[in-house]
């Protein structure tokens, strides 16, 4: 074989580096982050197939219209839900601004928003502790529907079986959300206490 | 070879350098072969649990293959060996439907999914793109684990009261759901459920494991169209399994609640053993489509793997490059976006909208095509070789032919005219044993056969070998050639006597010598197994760093690689895996720098 050697090319996808810049952890997270909306994919599109397929269906606006100390006939439709959704939706921008904040390098504010994730995500789950305490007393569990439907009809568990499964499951995942974000305050803190400068 | 002398003198020169003097610390026996987490551990952990799945898998499916072929005999041992299942010396029927329910899960997820899958990704990925290891060796070495635990949990299964679940690999409810249904619907089903979580666990972990190795590991010069194509086949699939498995375990947590928590998502208005159950609004259907949605990717994830190692070998024993690399990729990946498109062909006789019916059929027939693509690359890889017949060579060649055998059969059932009178019968039986089953265990006999020599240091015995493979071609499609026959005569599968049947009562004979050649064939199997394990120990040593004149990375590092597979640096790469014959040059490694006047692939 000759002895001169060709230049090998260097390209992003070439070898020896990562394609997109990142460390596999993020790579693997990304995945799974695609894998888990196929979990909740499937879990929602079972509910819609369903859904449709049901003669009736409860009213949203009678089902969810009540609030924490609110009187019984308290009448505020989808207001206490709407509140939920705006904490969860805060409490994800405060993440990225925790992690806005780490790509900085200023470890300060990484524990503040990190502080603030896990407090949004633990009002969420009290929230959610209270409605379903409260869809509870009302009769509402995995196979029981005291809700009729729009048009008074009495209507099939359907309704109740997928709120409580898919909202449970959610709120598993949230609750994982707020323990990994716990581990991750811990860290910074012992890493600010240290004056260590990786993050 | 020159090559191996400046490689021999890189590590001498880099040695007190390398990063890699940790691995020279001594292990226990615990951390060494138990709790390993080095990727070739982890893989050899995978194939020998593979085995003892394969063996268990295919004994159970001797029994019940006594009872189709004899069940007019009685054999007073089975009584002896399995008690009240085999009271009498027949096979009870609650007995022989969760044999065959259970023979189907762990031959597809636990042996073709595991053992295939887990082997080669884990011991081939970091050795064939240049890697020390996985990206991540701690949760490659819990997907080992969670998949053990499932395999326990769903052996133990068997030492219920009750027996192992009995309702088929597909688990479709009413008869998952209720354990009234049937004693296998109990706790049996609760452990099959525990068993296949653990299982699609394991395979996450597994799968972002060798997405992200492969994305982000490759050493340099390892672009992705310089993968081997073994690679492409374990990634792609893993691409695969991380896709659709969670669907499957969404559609398990839906029937887990209908189990123990009173819902009716696959559950209406159901009467069972004269009791009318609560029940109402759900739809047995909406399981189906979940388990399909997986359970089609699922069967391209068994093959995918088989396919890439099937190509590598092919090339190497043809000494020709593989024809149509790019087309080999691009197949692979059209076969990846359209398995999640075909789903509803298994579901063509639930009352699907024959319009809908008509869509699937579509792209059913569509997926065909890039898999005859690829049949067409090996065959021309084939034209005109020197082949060399190892035993892993025959191995590949013998998955090419069952492939087409099976592959065409599935084309008639793509087709719902014709699915509609033959869906649910041997016909089935035929299709997808041969295409995925046989064909798969084929893709992994060449694998074995083939890297024996970097797992063991040494050889299988290659007459032991021969003889295997003829054993189990011959017997492969002497059982299940006739059984198309059957599922054409309208033979309906998961049947536990047929002779009660006027229609049927001419397979009698037929049916026997299927079960006859079952016997035999299993029994071959031992040949493999006894080859496997003898040579292990006392094979014939491999005194050539690169036995098979191979161009990939693996057969650069020492005999026996330690944990960190190469003692020195990682070598780069500078050509594709497939320059073989290449201006009269038998082989080319990929560590061979490409010559000023050497055309380039
Ligand atoms: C050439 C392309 C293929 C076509 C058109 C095709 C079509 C089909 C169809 C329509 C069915 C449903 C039959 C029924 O239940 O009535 C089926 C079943 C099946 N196919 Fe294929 N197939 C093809 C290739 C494959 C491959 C490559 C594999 C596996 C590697 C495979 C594995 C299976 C399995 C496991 C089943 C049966 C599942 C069960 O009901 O238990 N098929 N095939
Ligand atoms: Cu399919």
């Amino acid at each position: 074989m000759s002895v001169a050697v060709r230049e090998q090319k260097r390209s992003a996808w070439g070898g020896g580096y990562s394609p997109f810049k990142v460390e596999y952890g993020k790579l693997m997270m990304w995945f799974f982050l695609l894998s888990d909306s196929f979990t909740f994919g499937a879990l929602l599109i079972s509910y819609l197939t369903t859904r449709f397929a049901t003669m009736g269906w409860p009213d949203p606006n009678k089902v969810f219209k009540s609030y924490p100390g609110a009187s019984e006939f308290a009448n505020a439709p989808l207001v206490f839900v709407s509140v939920m959704t705006f904490i969860l939706i805060i409490s994800s921008v405060t993440m990225v601004l925790a992690v806005q904040a780490g790509k900085e390098m200023n470890k300060k504010a990484v524990i503040k928003y990190t502080l603030f994730t896990i407090i949004g995500g633990l009002l969420f789950l009290s929230c959610q502790a209270w409605e379903w305490t409260h869809l509870y007393r009302e009769g509402a569990w995995w196979g029981r529907n005291p809700f009729p439907n729009f048009d008074g009809s009495l209507s099939s568990p359907n309704f109740t079986n997928f709120f409580f499964t898919i909202t449970g499951f959610h709120g598993f995942h949230v609750f994982s959300g707020v323990i990994i974000n716990i581990v991750m305050l811990i860290m910074a803190f012992v890493m600010y206490s240290k004056k260590e400068d990786i993050i | 070879m020159s090559h191996e002398v400046v490689l021999q003198a890189d590590v001498a020169g880099v040695h007190g350098t390398a990063h890699h003097e940790e691995h020279h610390h001594k292990q226990s026996f615990i951390t060494k072969y138990v709790f390993s987490q080095d990727h070739k551990i982890i893989g050899k952990q995978f194939l020998i649990t593979g085995i003892i799945w394969a063996i268990l898998g295919g004994f159970m499916s001797v029994l019940f293959r006594l009872q189709l072929g004899f069940p007019d005999t009685t054999f007073p041992w089975l009584e002896t060996v399995l008690g009240k299942w085999g009271k009498g010396g027949h096979i009870a029927q609650e007995a022989y439907y969760s044999l065959t329910t259970i023979h189907g899960t762990v031959m597809v997820f636990f042996v073709l999914t595991g053992g295939l899958s887990g082997t080669f990704a884990n011991f081939l990925i970091p050795l064939q793109i240049g890697a020390r290891d996985m990206a991540s060796p701690l949760m490659n070495m819990l997907s080992y684990w969670f998949f053990l635990l499932a395999s326990v949990v769903l052996l133990s299964s068997f030492f219920l009261e009750t027996g192992p679940f009995s309702g088929g690999w597909t688990a479709y409810p009413p008869l998952s759901a209720l354990g009234q249904a049937s004693d296998g619907s109990k706790q049996g089903m609760d452990m099959w459920l525990t068993a296949l979580v653990f299982f699609v666990v394991s395979q996450l972990l597994g799968g972002l494991n060798y997405i992200s190795t492969v994305l982000n590991m490759r050493t340099k010069g390892m672009s992705m169209t310089r993968m081997p194509l073994s690679v492409w086949g374990v990634f792609l699939q893993a691409v695969l399994g991380v896709l659709s498995f969670p669907v499957l375990f969404a559609g398990f947590i839906l029937l887990i609640f209908d189990r123990h928590f009173g819902t009716s998502f696959y559950l209406s208005d159901i009467f069972v053993a004269g009791q009318i159950l609560p029940h109402e609004g759900g739809n047995a259907i909406l399981y189906q489509h979940l388990f399909w949605f997986l359970g089609h990717p699922e069967v391209y994830i068994v093959i995918l793997p088989a396919m890439g190692l099937v190509s590598e070998v092919m090339s190497t024993n043809a000494r020709k490059p593989i024809f149509g690399y790019s087309a080999m990729v691009m197949s692979m990946f059209a076969i990846v976006i359209l398995a999640f498109l075909v789903w509803a062909h298994h579901m063509f006789v639930t009352g699907l909208n024959p319009f809908l019916g008509s869509v699937f059929v579509l792209l059913t027939l569509l997926i065909a095509v890039p898999s005859a693509i690829k049949v067409f690359n090996w065959l021309t890889t084939l034209w005109r070789g020197n082949i060399r017949f190892t035993t892993g060579m025959l191995f590949a060649i013998g998955f090419v032919s069952l492939f087409i055998s099976g592959g065409l059969t599935g084309i008639y059932l793509g087709n719902s005219a014709i699915d509609i009178h033959i869906h649910d019968t041997y016909f089935v039986i035929a299709h997808f044993h041969l295409v995925m089953g046989v064909a798969a265990f084929f893709g992994m006999f060449c694998g074995v056969y083939h890297w024996f020599p970097k797992m063991f240091g040494r050889f299988m015995n290659s007459t032991l070998g021969n003889i295997h493979f003829w054993v189990t071609l011959i017997g492969a499609y002497l059982i299940f050639w006739p059984m198309h026959y059957e599922g054409f005569a309208g033979m309906p599968r998961r049947y536990y006597d047929y002779s009660g049947w006027e229609s049927f009562k001419q397979f009698i004979s037929l049916n026997k010598f299927i079960s006859i050649v079952v016997i035999i064939t299993f029994t071959g199997q031992f040949l493999f197994v006894f080859n496997f394990f003898y040579s292990i120990f006392k094979g014939r040593k491999v005194t050539n760093k690169n036995p098979w004149q191979s161009n990939t990375l693996e057969w650069t590092t020492p005999i026996k690689p330690l944990h960190g597979n190469w003692p020195g640096e990682i070598p780069e790469v500078y050509r594709w895996p497939y320059d073989y014959g290449k201006d009269g040059v038998d082989f080319i490694p990929q560590t061979t720098p490409v010559g000023e006047d050497e055309s380039v692939h």
